[in-house]
This record gives structure tokens, C-alpha cells and sequence, in this order.
């Protein structure tokens, strides 16, 4: 239990600087900067919902928001992100009740996981982008910075499973 | 009652999600409004000083151009000293009371230590606050032109709404004449500014040159601002004026923050007159 709370402070405090320092400068086509940061909410073992996790995203988005001026922009995302993530997890599996004592996301199906970071980057960058501009009419933008930001967070999301793993195989 | 504890216990992890998310919603409301005082921003103690370590390791890729743009400026400010001498000479039979010439503006050297660029609402953070003698609402300009206005202070860092934020409203005119307008910013291209509120009879043409208008305490006049890219007429009226910046925002090292002696008394004297 130590352990396990040790190295997530250790994840938290990687993922803020590795947010700030990189994925925050990349400015793919101009504009685009994936939130890599919210792999986290993938990261965290899945039990059942605890009032510790909420807590735990919303700080982790509040850290990325001081760093970048955007009010609570990122903590009210990663919040919902986080207090959905069991609820969209059944949905996916199709399951009403989840056995939380081995549930890993390497033991699921490669497209079923996908599905869960695809819903999960998609509802996270819309909250995100829909506050930043905070008017209907700019809609549209939102509506691409999402899509094109999603694509870019989930493929970087999908690599870090690929490497997490492979470390864990060897 | 035990009802009612029973209920809440029972949706426990529902009010925690209901709270914090009325908090993060409260600091973007917060964040949105141009006039509130801000708790999330990136002056602060850790963040600026993270920040600030961050940039002395990148400081060094933009030495040379920071380089090139000082010496332009160099040779810029020795022409202009070259054109004084000249009125000097001519004006020397008058004697000049240098106790009557008082400074009013005041400039202070800072740095970018972090720059943001690419979304609705963009901030600088400068590493230069209190312990400088900066304080809110004061212009941040370099030498290609104007930059944004400082908003939250800490000791020693500063952020700096840029012009590239939805809530920047910035005094503008043009060069050729004196009709006025906001400068204004729609998000949507990080070179391109907007014209607003200019009356129709200034007749502008693509390229003509945008300048700082004066008419506020944050900046003085004159100070570069752009060239017009395109605009469009509809009855009557422009549409839209696209402005040019001079000064690329991707790229910005050391700046100078404008300090406006005369601004106490020009505040109190406004304040005066909407009193009575």
C-alpha cells in the first residue's frame, strides 16, 4: 500500500512536469498541444470510486492550470474524466458489476481499452476546450481543436501502454 | 435526519465530484472576467520559479537572435540620437530648465520566462514583480512593438495578459491619420490581430501602419503595433480589418514593462470628475 502510494506521487509529479516542460511546447500545426497529462486517470488502479482519486485528478489538473493560466479549466475536465471512468468502463465491457481485485487494462481486449481512452481523451478535451472558449459560436473550433488534440493525446496515451508493458514483461 | 445522513453517506463520492467541480468552474468564471483578481496563475512562487529554471537552459538557443535584434535596435537608437542632435543645434539659443522637464515614462527590463501562444487566452509570465517596482496594469513592449499588459504580481514574477487573449482591449490608431479603434484578438491565427470600432471615413489601404493611440495610462503613443493585412466593407461599415503584428509571439525573450509616472494623478483626476 506504501509503495503503491509512493509511486503514484511519483506519476503525478512526472506527468505535471512532463506536461509543462514538453507537451505543453509541441505546437503541432501551430496549435496543437496533447494533454498527455491524463493518462494518469488510465494509470491509477481501478477499485472502487474512492473519494482519494477525485481528489488526487482534480489537484492534478489544478497543478497543470497554475502552470498555465487557464483558472480551473483542466481541473474541472480531469474531474469529470475521472469520476466517469468506472461508469464508461462497465458500458464498455458491457458488465453491471466489475471485479476490482484484478482489474488491469492489459487484460482487456486491445480494442475494448481503446474505446475506454478514446470516450474518456474525447469528453476530457471537450470540457477543456468548451471552457476555454466558453461561446456557442465557436463551436466549430472547439469541435476541431478536440478532435485534432484527441487524436494526438490517444496515440501518445496507447505508446506509453505499449512501453509500460513490455517493461513489465521482461 | 438519519435519513439524511444515511442519504449522504450514501452519495458520498457524488457531492466530493459536485464540490471540486464547483470550485474549478468558480476559478474559470474567475479567470474569464478581465477585472476579478485571479488565484490560478503561473506568478506565483513555484510556478515562476520552475519556470524561470526552465528558461535559463533554453536561454541559450536564442542567444544569437537576441543578438541581431539588439543590434538593430542599437543602430535604430543611434540615428534617433544623430536626428536630436540636429534640433538640438537649432534650438539652443533657448535655455533649457531641465527642473521642469520631468520623465514620464519609465522602462524596465525584464525577461519572458514563459509564453503561451496558441490558445483563447494566452498569458506571459515575466521575471520581474514588486521587488522591480511593477504592478498591475502597466504595458509590456520590445523593441518590434507592443506585447500585452501585466495583470497578477507576485515578488518577483509577473504575468502579462498578451494581446493574443479574447480580453485584451488595446487603445490603437493609425499612422497616417488619427482616427482611433480597440485592437482586439479572435483567437483563431497567432500573427493576426483585429481592427475594431474604426469608423469608415479613415480610409485605410492593405499595408498601411497601426500604432499605439495614447489615449490610455498603459501606453504611450506610437508605439508599433502592426500593418493591415486585409478588411472588407459591408454597408458601410468594415466588416472585419485584419492587422499584421510586427512582433512574432512564438518568439519572444527580453521585454521592457512601461511605467507611467503621471498615471496616479490622471487616475484621480478621472475618478474626480465621474464623482461629481
Amino acid at each position: 500500500m506504501n509503495r503503491e502510494n509512493l509511486n503514484i506521487a511519483f506519476v503525478f509529479v512526472g506527468l505535471v512536469f512532463l506536461q509543462i516542460i514538453i507537451f505543453n511546447n509541441i505546437n503541432f500545426l501551430g496549435y496543437i498541444n496533447p494533454f498527455f497529462y491524463i493518462v494518469f486517470i488510465f494509470f491509477y488502479p481501478v477499485k472502487k470510486l474512492d473519494g482519494t482519486f477525485l481528489l488526487i485528478s482534480f489537484l492534478l489538473g489544478l497543478t497543470i492550470d497554475f502552470f498555465s493560466n487557464s483558472g480551473g479549466i483542466n481541473a474541472a475536465a480531469t474531474l469529470l474524466a475521472a469520476y466517469i471512468r468506472i461508469p464508461v468502463i462497465k458500458s464498455v465491457l458491457g458488465k453491471n458489476e466489475l471485479e476490482f481485485a484484478n482489474f488491469s487494462f492489459r487484460k482487456l481486449k486491445f480494442n475494448k481499452t481503446l474505446l475506454v481512452i478514446t470516450i474518456l481523451t474525447f469528453i476530457h478535451h471537450f470540457i477543456v476546450f468548451g471552457l476555454e472558449y466558453f461561446k456557442l459560436n465557436n463551436i466549430q473550433l472547439i469541435l476541431t481543436k478536440t478532435f485534432l488534440t484527441s487524436i494526438f493525446t490517444i496515440i501518445l496515451i496507447l505508446i506509453s501502454f505499449i512501453l509500460f508493458t513490455n517493461k513489465n514483461a521482461s | 435526519m438519519q435519513q439524511l445522513i444515511s442519504f449522504l453517506f450514501k452519495n458520498k463520492h457524488f457531492l466530493i465530484f459536485l464540490l471540486l467541480e464547483l470550485i474549478a468552474v468558480f476559478f474559470t468564471v474567475q479567470n474569464h472576467s478581465y477585472h476579478r483578481s485571479k488565484f490560478v496563475n503561473s506568478a506565483n512562487f513555484i510556478t515562476g520559479g520552475i519556470y524561470k529554471r526552465i528558461n535559463d537552459f533554453k536561454e541559450y538557443i536564442h542567444l544569437k537572435d537576441e543578438n541581431i535584434r539588439l543590434a538593430e535596435e542599437n543602430v535604430y537608437l543611434k540615428n534617433l540620437l544623430d536626428k536630436e542632435n540636429i534640433t538640438d543645434s537649432i534650438n539652443r539659443a533657448q535655455l533649457i530648465d531641465t527642473l521642469n522637464t520631468n520623465q514620464k515614462y519609465f522602462y524596465i527590463s525584464s525577461k519572458v520566462i514563459n509564453n503561451e501562444y496558441n490558445r483563447s487566452n494566452n498569458y506571459i509570465t515575466i521575471n520581474s514583480g514588486e521587488n522591480k517596482g511593477v504592478t498591475s496594469d502597466m504595458g509590456v513592449i520590445n523593441s518590434k512593438g507592443i506585447i500585452g499588459i501585466t495583470k497578477s504580481i507576485s515578488n518577483k514574477y509577473a504575468t502579462v495578459l498578451s494581446v493574443l487573449n479574447i480580453n485584451s482591449k488595446i487603445n490603437i490608431k493609425l499612422l497616417k491619420s488619427n482616427y482611433f479603434g480597440s485592437l482586439s484578438w479572435n483567437a483563431k491565427d497567432y500573427q493576426t490581430v483585429q481592427f475594431l470600432d474604426l469608423p469608415v471615413q479613415a480610409n485605410i489601404q492593405i499595408g498601411d501602419t497601426v500604432i499605439t493611440g495614447g489615449r490610455s495610462t498603459i501606453f504611450p503613443e506610437g508605439i508599433p503595433v502592426g500593418t493591415i493585412k486585409d478588411f472588407n466593407i459591408v454597408n458601410n461599415n468594415y466588416e472585419f480589418i485584419n492587422i499584421n503584428l510586427f512582433n512574432d509571439m512564438s518568439a519572444l525573450g527580453y521585454v521592457e514593462i512601461i511605467k507611467n509616472f503621471d498615471r496616479e494623478q490622471i487616475k484621480d483626476l478621472e475618478e474626480k470628475t465621474t464623482n461629481e
